[in-house]
């Protein structure tokens, strides 16, 4: 342990391209690029599905698939067919990042279509009935509403985008899991330690600062995380699902006299 | 596909198959047993249900990686002790199931609850009873989200030396040699649909009267 | 006016062939409102929701003021149309000021034109102007109510739809909001088409009441008055339900009902059981009206447990049941008369002033007086003789029902 803090008050190891804040920019990056393409291809989908609500027991059964294959495994298999194919930096990377932002999918998928579901029928029918073309709702009403859950699967899905490209250093790529690797081949447990806690702290600052985000997006009228007081079975493996890589768990709003 | 590698390296694989079917179901089933009172207690007194979840919260936003590699300081065994993956991933299991716990506890309808007092059960046996039978298929939900999250995280401890099925992916990065690692991805997902069945049958078991039910 | 011509909707083919509505030809007239009423499955809802086209007629023609709703673009048209709904349907995400000011905003006004139109009109469904800011979760259910009625007006349609709008909140509320409805409407003038599975709300509401049967048939449309006195077949008939002769009595004013002078006593006064006239009943209660300076009845009490030499206080009284005023139908006059302990109604003026009481007897002889008189009316008319006396519309609709 203080061998750890000895690594991490060290001036070299934050300079240099090995360095702290060089490392940071790289799992950032990562982290932004996968999150970039999961939120392009997952929220269009979720809100369709959720829309229409059909399709929902195939979308909710490749997210439990998703979450059954093992990262590692898959992350060395893309890496593999990259280096045969490619050339280059693209040959790791380019796979990484597709691992990296097929993982970071199914949160966003599922709460993206269980929070549209769960808009009140009432309030779409009036808001339907008051004139407003499908596209209009989609965007003022149901959209902003489900914006709560939609956020809780953004965060999700960055901490299982952190952790992931944490792991990700096994296939050369940069950021902190490169301390852990590197640090577990060179025997160097300090340096395996430090990487452990930027990781860490990279991931509760993270997922601090999108919950600070969303505080601010999200209108006051609508109760934070939807629990309801009668949580179904599939109103709870939705929940469990956004919390699936590895989430935050917030206490819901409990009014006491909440249904 | 290369079936004599896989023939010829039966043994290895079956033993880190054997590690892996035990380093994912111990921690599931300890993190039950764990989460169950803890759950219990968040769910009976309110201000305990804000911290519990909130630590949860914590605990389960650190990386597993992260946390594969500082519980051996802590813990004062070695890096590659599968010790560490066993104590990392039951904290992750409760830290998932304590709020299942309180929640599924809290799906049951009050008046049940009320009836089960006003019948005279002691709040304990209320608890054992009559409440966590009736929240049973919630907390299921919430166990196969678990085990098979398991599954998966315990190959990611292969980085450090323990034996299990993630072994095979290193084996087949550096001989660059695909076989090994779509092995291991399909035992992992294999086992992973094994513990997702097993508890799937177990609950159905458990609550004979939702089968009534639906039946009708 | 609102026209549905020939309009059909219908689900499913062949063997599984259901129709929600039948053939209806209606018209609703233009600055009045006109009740769909009906029990579940009749398809009430189903003919309203086709008026903004929320659900499209298998055929047909629905018209407003002559122009066929299917002419017009669909989000275009419901943006005339004011809509209310059970449960209002606020938005969650928008606070109370914003919700209201949505049509406005949606056809182009600038939010805080909108917005301003939106705190006029939040005063006018009776809610504090603080309310704006709130979200609706703040917001009780007739609190809500209140405000999906307001949203609805905020683009000041001349049509709107309103399904089972009181339905979701507790008899006291629904009644509050029932009232005010009608004092809105009665400064606002608008063509309103009213859904609703409750009779009484229907016979209280409503212009003209359009009973739907199971099947999208159209039983009866008619005054509230006319569809409890000659319901058009027995559905109806039993749909209103067996005391429909007593609801009837809520359309005839009392009028000329005698009013006997009646003996006071002042609240606050001392008076002693000497009062009580010798020849009366001694095993019964002598009931005296007790009023206040403003000549307003507080109760009755009983002479002769009047502690002498005591100020008559409230706690002395027993209140009694409706008072018997101007306007007052038939109905309210019997119930004065029955909810009194000493049998008498109390009569008051324009001003609430005790003028006298009037008996259960003589009330029973006016009822009967109306009822042959209408009689005679039906006869002339060759209709068949229904149980209750009907009153002519305008009395109907003047008349305040208890």
């Amino acid at each position: 342990m203080t061998g750890a803090w000895t690594w991490l008050t060290t001036g070299a190891n934050w300079s240099g391209s090995g360095g702290v804040p060089a490392r940071l920019l790289e799992h950032l990056w990562y982290t932004f690029l996968a999150l970039a393409i999961a939120l392009v291809i997952a929220l269009p989908i979720g809100a369709a599905i959720g829309h229409t609500g059909r399709l929902t027991g195939l979308v909710s059964g490749l997210a439990n698939a998703l979450r059954a294959l093992p990262t590692l495994g898959l992350l060395i298999l893309l890496a593999l067919w990259g280096l045969g194919t490619f050339k280059g930096d693209i040959a790791l990377l380019g796979p990484a990042i597709a691992v990296l932002a097929i993982l970071a999918i199914p949160p966003i998928l599922s709460n993206t279509y269980a929070g549209i579901a769960a808009v009140d029928p009432a309030t779409r029918d009036a808001a339907k009935g008051m004139g407003m073309t499908g596209r209009e709702v989609l965007t003022k009403v149901e959209l902003p509403v489900a914006l709560p859950l939609i956020m809780s699967g953004i965060r999700s899905a960055f901490l299982q985008v952190v952790a992931t490209a944490t792991i990700a250093a096994v296939v050369s790529l940069g950021g902190f899991g490169r301390y852990v690797i590197d640090g577990n081949s060179q025997q160097n447990y300090s340096m395996m330690v430090a990487g452990a806690i930027l990781v860490a702290v990279l991931a509760i600052l993270g997922d601090r600062i999108l919950a600070l985000i969303g505080h601010f997006v999200i209108s006051p009228g609508l109760t934070g995380r939807k629990v309801r007081a009668r949580a179904t079975t599939s109103d709870l493996v939705v929940a469990i699902e956004q919390e699936g890589g590895s989430a935050v768990l917030e206490p819901a709003n409990r009014a006491g006299g909440d249904r | 596909m290369n079936w004599n590698w896989l023939n010829r390296n039966t043994d290895q694989i079956l033993s880190w198959l054997l590690a892996h079917l035990w380093l994912a179901a111990l921690p599931t089933l300890l993190g039950l047993l764990l989460a169950l009172p803890l759950g219990a207690l968040a769910f009976r007194y309110r201000w305990s249900y804000a911290t519990l979840i909130t630590l949860a919260g914590l605990l389960y936003t650190i990386p597993s990686l992260a946390l594969f590699v500082v519980l051996p300081g802590i813990l004062g065994t070695r890096i590659l002790n599968p010790l560490n993956v066993v104590v990392a991933l039951t904290l992750y299991t409760v830290a998932l199931l304590v709020r299942v716990v309180a929640d599924a506890l809290d799906s049951v309808p009050p008046l049940v609850r009320q009836s089960a007092t006003a019948m005279g059960y002691r709040p304990i046996r209320s608890l054992i009873n009559v409440q966590l039978p009736l929240a049973i298929p919630v907390i299921g939900a919430g166990l196969r989200v678990a085990a098979v999250s398991n599954v998966s995280l315990v190959s990611v401890a292969a980085l450090l030396g323990v034996p299990q099925l993630g072994q095979l992916f290193l084996v087949g990065f550096q001989l660059n040699f695909y076989t090994p690692i779509v092995a291991g991805i399909v035992l992992c997902l294999l086992v992973a649909a094994i513990f997702d069945t097993i508890i799937l049958v177990a609950v159905r078991i458990a609550t004979p009267w939702t089968r009534a039910v639906s039946h009708r | 006016m609102i026209n549905f011509d020939d309009v059909s909707k219908i689900f499913g083919e062949g063997d599984h062939r259901t129709a929600a509505v039948e053939d209806l030809t209606i018209e609703i007239p233009t600055g009045k409102i006109t009740v769909f009423v009906g029990p579940s499955g009749c398809g009430k809802t189903t003919s309203l929701r086709m008026i903004n086209r929320m659900i499209e007629p298998t055929s047909g023609t629905v018209l407003i003021d002559g122009v066929d709703t299917r002419s017009i673009d669909a989000p275009k048209l419901r943006r005339g149309i004011g809509y209310v709904i059970q449960n209002a349907g606020l938005f969650p995400h928008r606070t109370v000021l914003d919700n209201i000011a949505t049509v406005p905003v949606l056809d182009g006004q600038s939010r805080k034109a909108a917005r301003a139109v939106a705190a006029e009109l939040l005063e006018r469904v009776g809610l504090p102007e603080s309310m704006g800011s709130r979200y609706p979760a703040q917001l009780s259910g007739g609190q809500q109510q209140r405000v999906g009625v307001a949203r609805a007006l905020a683009a000041d349609p001349p049509v709107m739809l309103m399904d089972e709008p009181f339905s979701a909140v507790d008899p006291v509320v629904r009644a509050q909001l029932q009232d005010e409805f009608l004092r809105l409407q009665g400064e606002l003038g608008k063509t309103i088409v009213f859904v609703t599975h409750d009779i009484d709300e229907a016979v209280k509401i409503g212009d003209r009441i359009a009973v739907f049967a199971v099947g999208g048939r159209l039983a009866q449309y008619a005054t509230p008055a006319e569809v409890l006195s000659h319901p058009a077949d027995d559905f109806v008939a039993d749909f209103v339900g067996h005391d429909r002769g007593y609801r009837a009595l809520s359309f005839t004013v009392a009028g000329n009902l005698p009013v006997r002078d009646e003996p006071t006593l002042l609240l606050g006064s001392t008076a002693d059981p000497s009062l009580v006239p010798p020849d009366a009943q001694p095993s019964e209660p002598y009931w005296v009206l007790v009023v206040d300076d403003a000549r307003q009845p507080r109760g009755w009490v009983d002479a002769r447990r009047i502690t002498a030499g005591r100020p008559l206080g409230l706690g002395d009284l027993v209140l009694g049941g409706s008072l018997v005023g101007p306007q007052s139908s038939l109905r309210t006059a019997l119930d004065a008369a029955l909810s009194s302990p000493s049998g008498r109604g109390v009569a008051i003026d324009a001003d609430g002033r005790v003028i006298g009481t009037v008996e259960a007897r003589d009330v029973l002889d006016a009822i009967e007086t109306a009822r042959v008189a209408q009689g005679l009316l039906d006869a002339a008319d060759q209709r068949p003789v229904s149980g209750a006396p009907a009153g002519d519309a305008e009395q109907a609709a003047a008349a305040v029902p208890s």
